[in-house]
């Protein structure tokens, strides 16, 4: 088990390698650089400027300064914060997309395998029914339809919660951002626990432990919950990429200071050591994430063995 | 559609695996239906520009937020007073646009990919396999994003740029079933016919991965639409004047306190488009392969 977790924490290492190199250079190839202004700097003052950040430098001589630092810990600093290292911003702002990004996950998942395993079993009914279609609005509905449209009548008409801001994370703030981020992923986790469930039904052990006299609802919690939810830890690692993706958009509508709002303006301003940042963040993050989802897969199913 | 051309083609009269899979599909309420709305929402996006007494462009100062159904515009107008329906079915030509080509993109290099590593096996496929493991596990917006903003948001980038990330599901569905056909009979008759590998793969086992591929292909082109309007509401994708659905949606969020229509009847428009595109992926997969039923 370990040395497995060893062998993949070392693979990751020329995957992210990968990504810092391309993420590098296209940010490099973008026309423009941090220091444009509405002011032309005069040429003496820009020089100094970009030796003070080594960017008078080769690319090639700066690429590997960058790589050095990397393998240190050392992000370097932001082009544009004056004053703040890129692990500043890193650190003041990852607890919230974190915050909203784990509250999210989670209740999709409880609510989407609640919903899947309730259509599984009440299969081509009523019940079934209503969930596959809300399912299937919930994947066409794309989350800046939702976000708007739910700030409009519930915060905006309503005012039942307010309509943007972190207020520090509390509870009346969480609840529109989390729901909007949730609900794509709730109806995409109904689907593959209703499809997983009903395979699992009909496997021969299942009737064994009909055939044994086993109450139904101690068939479901314990014999196929547990083989029903493998494809969903598969999907965990998509599902954090598309949670972040969805971050971007829903902490631009709710104005919330998390990392995604950072990524698109500093791109746009060329920070280049912000976004080289967020990318390596990003990345190792679904990494781990990955990682993660492929040990919880072999503690579920049992003949997954990890070598 | 390409299915029902390719069903009706055989001269021979029987039920071939097409046959079936066209009498599945037209028992699918949902999915008929879906093709009946989207083919209305293609003739509409087609033509209607040409039939709406204004352009998408058209600003008029004097008749700014007018509500649906005032002034002669029939959903109404926005902050610079473009008439809406204009600019709505505009952008639904532009959507509708990218998701095909972008789609068209992804298609060329995921069944390319797809079918040369699965076809030739070995270390090649496993080099090639392992790169989309790796492309996969990436925060791909990310790179999207990097891609616009390194050489600026022009429609074909946008094309390009959403096609290059879109291949890597494709690519696997091909190799996985170029897999199964390669070891058939009819492939090793190719062979033994002196029939070269290229030959092989573009003559033989390409066409014979129609199937899941044209269904892959209903579910992509929704998911494209839907990385482009997630662009454009970043201000990354399609630029104004030009419109698109992410585009409006995108400017009707900003406005809804003061103009609600001009948030609701482009959202609808996208939720119908992508509902429709996926109840025909849907009901495509259960009738091209029904073991799931």
């Amino acid at each position: 088990m370990l040395r497995y977790i060893g062998r993949r924490l070392l693979v990751a290492i020329p995957t992210l390698f990968l990504v810092i190199t391309a993420a590098f250079f296209m940010m490099r190839a973008a026309p423009g650089s941090p220091f444009d202004s509405d002011r032309k700097l005069l040429p003496e003052i820009e020089a100094n400027v970009l030796a003070q950040y080594g960017m008078n430098k080769p690319l090639g001589q700066q690429y590997v300064d960058y790589l050095a630092g990397v393998a240190k810990g050392d992000l370097g600093p932001s082009l544009k914060y004056r004053d703040k290292s890129v692990l500043d911003i890193l650190n003041e702002n990852y607890p919230v997309s974190l915050k909203l990004g784990l509250s999210a996950i989670l209740i999709a998942s409880i609510v989407g395998v609640s919903l899947g395993v309730i259509a599984a079993l009440r299969q081509n009914r009523m019940a079934d029914n209503v969930v596959m279609a809300v399912a299937i609005l919930g994947v066409c509905i794309p989350t800046f339809v939702t976000a708007p449209l739910l700030v409009l009548v519930i915060a905006s008409k309503l005012g039942w919660l307010p309509t943007a801001g972190w207020n520090d994370g509390a509870l009346a703030n969480l609840v529109l951002p989390v729901t909007v981020l949730a609900l794509p992923q709730i109806a995409i986790i109904s689907r593959l626990t209703r499809a997983g469930m009903i395979e699992v039904l009909s496997a021969n052990y299942i009737r064994t432990a009909r055939a044994k006299g086993l109450p139904e609802s101690l068939i479901v919690r314990k014999h196929a919950l547990r083989a029903a939810i493998l494809p969903l830890v598969s999907y965990l690692g998509p599902a954090c990429a598309g949670l972040i993706t969805g971050s971007l958009v829903v902490e631009k509508i709710f104005n919330l200071p998390g990392l995604g709002k950072f990524f698109v303006i500093s791109a746009l301003q060329r920070d280049y050591t912000v976004v080289m940042g967020m990318v390596i963040f990003y990345a190792a993050l679904i990494l781990v994430l990955n990682l993660l989802a492929d040990l919880l897969y072999a503690v579920l199913d049992p003949r997954v063995r990890l070598a | 559609m390409s299915l029902s051309a390719t069903a009706s083609a055989p001269a021979v009269k029987g039920r071939s695996l097409w046959d079936d899979a066209r009498r599945r599909l037209l028992r699918n309420r949902a999915a008929v239906a879906s093709v009946a709305a989207l083919a209305l929402l293609v003739a509409a996006a087609a033509v209607g520009p040409y039939l709406v007494p204004f352009t998408y462009d058209q600003v008029n100062k004097a008749d700014v937020w007018l509500p649906p159904l005032t002034g002669g515009h029939l959903l109404g107008t926005d902050a610079l007073g473009r008439d809406l329906l204009a600019r709505l079915l505009t952008g639904l030509r532009v959507s509708l646009a990218i998701g095909l080509v972008a789609t068209l993109v992804s298609l060329v290099i995921g069944v390319a990919w797809g079918a040369t590593a699965g076809y030739v096996g070995g270390k090649l496929d496993e080099a090639m396999m392992r790169i989309v493991d790796v492309l996969y596990s990436l925060p791909f917006i990310f790179f999207v994003i990097l891609l616009m903003v390194t050489f600026g948001s022009n429609i074909v980038l946008i094309f390009v740029a959403i096609g290059a990330v879109e291949w890597l599901t494709m690519s696997r569905i091909v190799r996985g079933q170029t897999l199964t056909l390669k070891n058939k009979e009819f492939v090793e008759a190719a062979r033994a016919a002196g029939l070269g590998r290229t030959a092989i793969v573009a003559r033989h086992i390409v066409p014979n991965l129609l199937g899941p591929v044209v269904v892959y292909v209903t579910l992509t082109i929704p998911a494209v639409i839907l990385a482009e309007s997630f662009l454009s509401f970043l201000g990354l994708g399609v630029q104004p004047p030009m419109a698109s659905l992410g585009v409006l949606i995108a400017g009707g969020a900003s406005d809804m306190e003061l103009a609600p229509w001009l948030l609701v009847f482009p959202s609808l428009v996208m939720v119908v488009t992508l509902m429709c595109f996926n109840f025909i992926g849907d009901g495509l997969r259960d009738a091209i392969d029904p073991k799931d039923r």
